[in-house]
């Protein structure tokens, strides 16, 4: 299966990137390889078999509900790009 | 300059515990080696010597206080860079987190609490590649030829150990991050069983194949990291809550009546004749020593990378979307609205590599491919899990290569995604299947590289692989790196 | 052509837990910004989510509550969209494997009761707030509500109209505030809604194309973006072209909706397992534990008002939605009172002093004993019935029993004849007209007479006795 570019600018778009022209025709033709080299996943048959999502097999793991300090709002701004009255900053246009 | 750095940690604990050294000592030498041999070898983004010469101080005033200490405590490592440090900026090598302080530790962090940070070690950009080349910062070059890769991702902390930059170091393997560039370095990485080391900290590449494990100088080493950092986190929903074991214990030397399996398709096609030719050798002697050794087969290898790089991918294209410029990290200049923010920053802060694999992931999940990708090769995952769970009836551990080749130029590789994914083909299974894996030097090809040979464990079966890796041990040359003309 | 309404609803209701439901951050409403997150809920790299076992208990607690199944096998997965609010650039949630599935909510409408499906509850974390400035021209983040725990409940289209609607989530709201796991505080958006609703030509059996409405946030709001979407939807219809299948933006100042993406723009979540999170196996045992905690709900309890206490259907039904009410029926019946009685001062007296203070009715500060105090004292003759609506208010400002607030402000009833009879003589002599007035035959005049005693005496006289005595005196005119 090859994947075209209008499904490449659908994806960029839901993945939030921009890209430039070279990179559309690059991974174009980069993804549709690597599909193609999944596609060797299709040689076996799958239908009996259940997805496993985890690499152990732990179920009903809980937290109790108690209450511990929160971080200092400082704390939790230090790394902010840009922060104002206590809260993280987001520019806006004026419309 | 001080031999100390060249001594192994298990000979430094006890010098230290002696009192025979402080930890100030050792780790003003180990600043002093850094000094000597980073411009040849680039293994660490980041240095924190006033940091960590303030630990081994503090260490150094329990002790002589006789306060309980941990067994490593005051002998420097090396973390890298996707390891969050309190107060230390933790990059996992992309421009993205240039200057993200975490204001937490990652629990594993907690754990080696008396260990001096010597510096956050270098690796590919959110530790996807297996050349860290696709670093944002620097490459790293390999000790033993400055001219080619260490392996990757975690090859600045590979790096360091393998030369003398750090008596131990953590790295983290999501696909054998940990294990090929200890093979390629010449330095013993293990990757425990998955949920033995708490993840709570480590930046996630993919949640569900990501672990954290020690770099060390050798066997003995590394199960005296793997003492200090395994155990069970109630942070981490996935640690095993199970009690912890003394990997010391299995530090016999004896394997008689062990038995080793040697799966053929991981020395079949695409392995080099000198890689195989050691597998074979480290065959011999684990026979000599009375193991009992045969060849064995793991049908499902063939289809391990490509489900590996489904699954790793689309983990990871759902991991790298809270990098969006809003509370951390880089944010694109001139944005003027949200959208702008989340593109540009986006675009602009993420290297070519982590673009691909988004990209990949983005696919894989997307309404209409979910069920023909992600789900299939989730169902191939079992597959591969009981392919081993029938193999580990017969055998204690698997004998296998960690790397088909061994360190390769700079730029080799870098053209053709998938020529540099088939570098993954000895290690990507283990992750899949949770198991635990070691890669350990057992001598080098005709052009000095280091080669490493892999030993696999069955589930929890981590301390199989510390006996075997120690008995073996005793068979492999030492090997050391010249640096800059030196040793 | 007569069209018919088909109406789904897709709640959030926030939780009550103290703290979130991935993190161990306090879970309140108030407070400054960013003053309860931790590196987990402001997603931070590196950190992981861990659950918060009262949460599931909660979310099955709710399906009990509206006669769920409950998953034997559950598990979390990812919602993947961007928006600066959602700290991880995506949702914990629950896709395939839902808590609770295939219950049902029953309600009141003018035919009689109905039974609403229930399509799944499932567990998720709430988001942060994302709001303008624009002065400043600038948008906050702010990551208190971030990781709030919600619960999701899904209706099955069985709505047929705004009123139904309404019906629905007022029966849903009293459910949940009943088993306590949710206050439902509309004002601090503890409850809010999406609104599905199509059109279809009366008897008409496939359903129309259905839009979903977004951003409602009080019940008046989902009744009038649902009357305001089928009006929108019948003036398409009856043009001659067909409702697109699009997601609307609720405005509830303008009265109107948006269209904020159509069917092509629709967003593709890309759902897959957590893999942060392990699957939930929930026992049986555990099921019926939470089962045997359930206290009574309110269609139980409306059953039992009209049944043992002889309550009427419109009774049983106001006070059982409450749950303050409801326990202040039982207990003043407890200790003795009439039942219609006490329904009559809770829907009465009670209910118009909680509407003037701006309470609800769980903060009623007395309990069953003083109004069953306050019940009998009128019974005894102690005092009368307007002296006891008098003092309903002081029971609210004080904690002091009805008998206590009689004595200290002088309201004990007069039943005295002598007394009364007195006072009667001095009413005649105050108003000859109205004592000619009766001579001459207007008998209607000893209300008037009636009257004048009851404001001679503050209104503390009894009636009866106040009756028998008129009788008297008048008969010696």
């Amino acid at each position: 299966m090859s994947i075209t570019k209008k499904e490449v600018e659908h994806l960029a778009n839901l993945a939030r990137l921009t890209l430039s022209d070279d990179e559309k025709a690059r991974l174009t033709r980069e993804m549709s390889n690597i599909i193609d080299f999944a596609q060797k996943l299709d040689e076996t048959d799958y239908d009996s078999v259940k997805p496993t999502m985890h690499a152990n097999a732990k179920t009903n793991v809980f937290r109790e509900d108690e209450i511990k300090p929160s971080f200092k709002a400082s704390e939790i701004l230090q790394n902010a790009p840009q922060q104002d009255e206590g809260c993280f900053v987001v520019p806006r246009t004026v419309e | 300059m001080s031999e100390l750095i060249f001594k192994t940690a298990h000979e430094l604990a006890d010098l230290l515990e002696k009192k025979e050294i402080s930890s100030e000592e050792l780790t003003n030498a180990q600043f002093e080696r850094i000094e000597k041999t980073e411009k040849y070898i680039d293994a660490y983004i980041s240095l924190n010597k006033e940091g960590a010469l303030n630990k081994a101080r503090e260490i150094d005033r329990k002790r002589a206080e006789g306060q309980k200490l941990s067994h490593l405590a005051g002998i420097p490592a090396a973390i890298k860079d996707n390891i969050c440090t309190k107060g230390i900026t933790t990059t996992c090598a992309s421009k993205m987190l240039y200057n993200f302080v975490p204001p937490y530790n990652a629990s594993v962090m907690d754990r080696l609490s008396d260990t001096p940070i010597l510096g956050k070690a270098n690796m590919d950009e959110f530790a996807m590649g297996s050349s860290t080349e696709t670093s944002y910062f620097k490459k790293t070059k390999n000790p033993f030829d400055t001219g080619r890769i260490p392996g990757g991702s975690s090859g600045g902390s590979g790096a360091a150990v393998s030369a003398s930059e750090a008596i131990f170091a953590l790295g983290s393997d999501t696909g054998g991050s940990i294990r090929q560039p200890a093979s390629l370095c010449g330095v013993v990485g293990f990757k425990p069983t998955y949920g033995l080391v708490s993840r709570y900290g480590l930046v996630a590449f993919a949640s569900s194949l990501d672990q954290i494990g020690p770099f060390t100088k050798d066997i003995h080493d590394c199960a005296l990291v793997l003492n200090e950092i395994c155990g069970h986190d109630e942070h981490d929903s996935t640690s095993l809550d199970i009690p912890t074991a003394d990997f010391t214990k299995a530090l016999t030397g004896d394997v008689k009546g062990m038995k080793i399996g040697v799966p053929k398709e991981y020395i079949g096609e695409g392995v080099s004749d000198e890689v195989r030719e050691k597998v074979l050798e480290a065959a011999r002697e684990f026979e000599k020593m009375g193991a009992e050794v045969d060849e064995c087969s793991l049908s499902m290898m063939p289809y391990s990378l490509a489900a590996y790089y489904l699954i790793s991918s689309a983990e990871a294209s759902s991991n790298l979307a809270r990098y969006d410029g809003i509370r951390y990290g880089f944010r694109a200049d001139g944005c003027t609205d949200v959208d702008e923010v989340f593109f540009k920053t986006r675009s602009e802060g993420f290297g070519d590599e982590v673009k691909r694999r988004i990209m990949l992931g983005t696919f894989v999940l997307s309404s209409g491919y979910y069920d023909a990708y992600y789900k299939k090769a989730q169902k191939v995952r079992t597959l591969i899990r009981e392919d081993f769970n029938k193999t580990f009836e017969k055998y204690d551990v698997l004998l296998a290569p960690t790397s088909p080749c061994t360190a390769w130029k700079f730029g080799e590789k870098s053209a053709d995604p998938l020529e540099m994914y088939a570098a993954d083909i000895c290690t990507v299974s283990i992750n899949i299947a949770g198991l635990p894996a070691a890669s350990m030097p057992f001598g080098v090809d005709k052009g000095g590289l280091p080669i490493g040979v892999q030993l696999i464990g069955k589930p929890l079966g981590d301390a199989d692989i510390i006996r075997a890796g120690y008995a073996l041990e005793v068979h492999a040359p030492k090997i050391s790196p010249e640096i800059g003309g030196a040793r | 052509m007569k069209y018919e309404t088909v109406v789904g609803l897709e709640i959030h209701a926030e939780l009550s837990t103290k703290t979130k439901i991935y993190c161990s951050c306090e879970n309140s409403f108030g407070g400054s910004e960013n003053t309860r997150c931790c590196p987990v809920c402001i997603g931070l790299p590196g950190t992981l989510p861990t659950l918060n076992k009262k949460v599931v208990e909660y979310g099955i607690k709710a399906g009990l509550a509206m006669n769920c199944e409950i998953a034997e096998y559950s598990k979390q997965d990812r919602k993947n969209y961007f928006y600066p609010d959602l700290p991880k650039a995506y949702q914990i949630s629950q896709f395939d494997f839902p808590l609770c599935e295939h219950g049902f909510v029953i309600i009141d409408t003018e035919n009689g009761q109905k039974k609403i499906g229930i399509t799944r509850i499932h567990i998720e974390e709430d988001a942060g707030k994302f709001t303008h400035d624009p002065y400043r021209n600038l948008s906050r983040v702010d990551y208190n509500r971030g990781g709030v725990p919600l619960i999701e409940i899904v209706s099955e289209p069985d709505i047929r109209s705004s009123a139904e609607a309404n019906a629905f989530l007022e029966a849903v709201r009293s459910i949940l505030k009943c088993i306590g796991v949710s206050d439902c505080k509309m004002q601090e958006g503890s409850l809010r809604c999406d609104v599905n609703v199509s059109v279809r030509p009366e008897g008409q059996k496939e359903f129309g194309v259905r839009s979903e409405c977004k951003n409602v946030n009080s019940f008046s709001g989902a009744v009038r973006a649902i009357d305001y979407e089928r009006a929108r939807q019948i003036e398409i219809l009856e043009s001659g072209a067909e409702v697109e299948q699009e997601t609307r933006r609720w405005d509830d100042m303008a009265g109107k909706s948006f269209l904020l993406r159509s069917k092509e723009e629709a967003h593709d979540y890309r759902y897959f397992p957590e893999p942060d999170l392990m699957p939930m196996e929930i026992s049986r045992g555990w099921v019926e534990e939470i089962r045997e905690s359930l206290p009574e709900l309110p269609h139980e309890k409306k059953a039992r008002f009209m049944a043992e206490y002889g309550l009427p259907e419109y009774d049983s039904g106001l006070i059982s939605v409450s749950d303050g009410f409801s326990k202040l029926l039982d207990d003043t019946v407890g200790c003795g009172a009439a039942p219609k009685e006490a329904s009559n001062w809770i829907l009465g007296e009670i209910s118009k002093e909680i509407n003037e203070r701006c309470i609800t009715s769980d903060d009623v500060p007395f309990g069953g004993q003083a109004l069953a105090e306050l019940i009998a004292l009128i019974n005894k003759g102690t005092i009368s019935g307007s002296i006891a609506k008098q003092i309903v208010p002081d029971m609210f400002e004080s904690d002091k029993s009805p008998e206590e607030i009689v004595k200290a402000k002088g309201l004990l009833q007069i039943s005295d004849e002598g007394e009364i009879a007195k006072i009667i003589k001095e009413v005649f002599e105050a108003n000859p007209k109205a004592i000619e007035d009766y001579k001459g035959g207007k008998t209607n005049v000893r209300g008037f007479l009636t009257g004048q005693v009851m404001r001679a005496t503050k209104g503390k006289a009894n009636p009866a006795v106040i009756n028998k005595q008129l009788e008297i005196e008048l008969g010696k005119l």
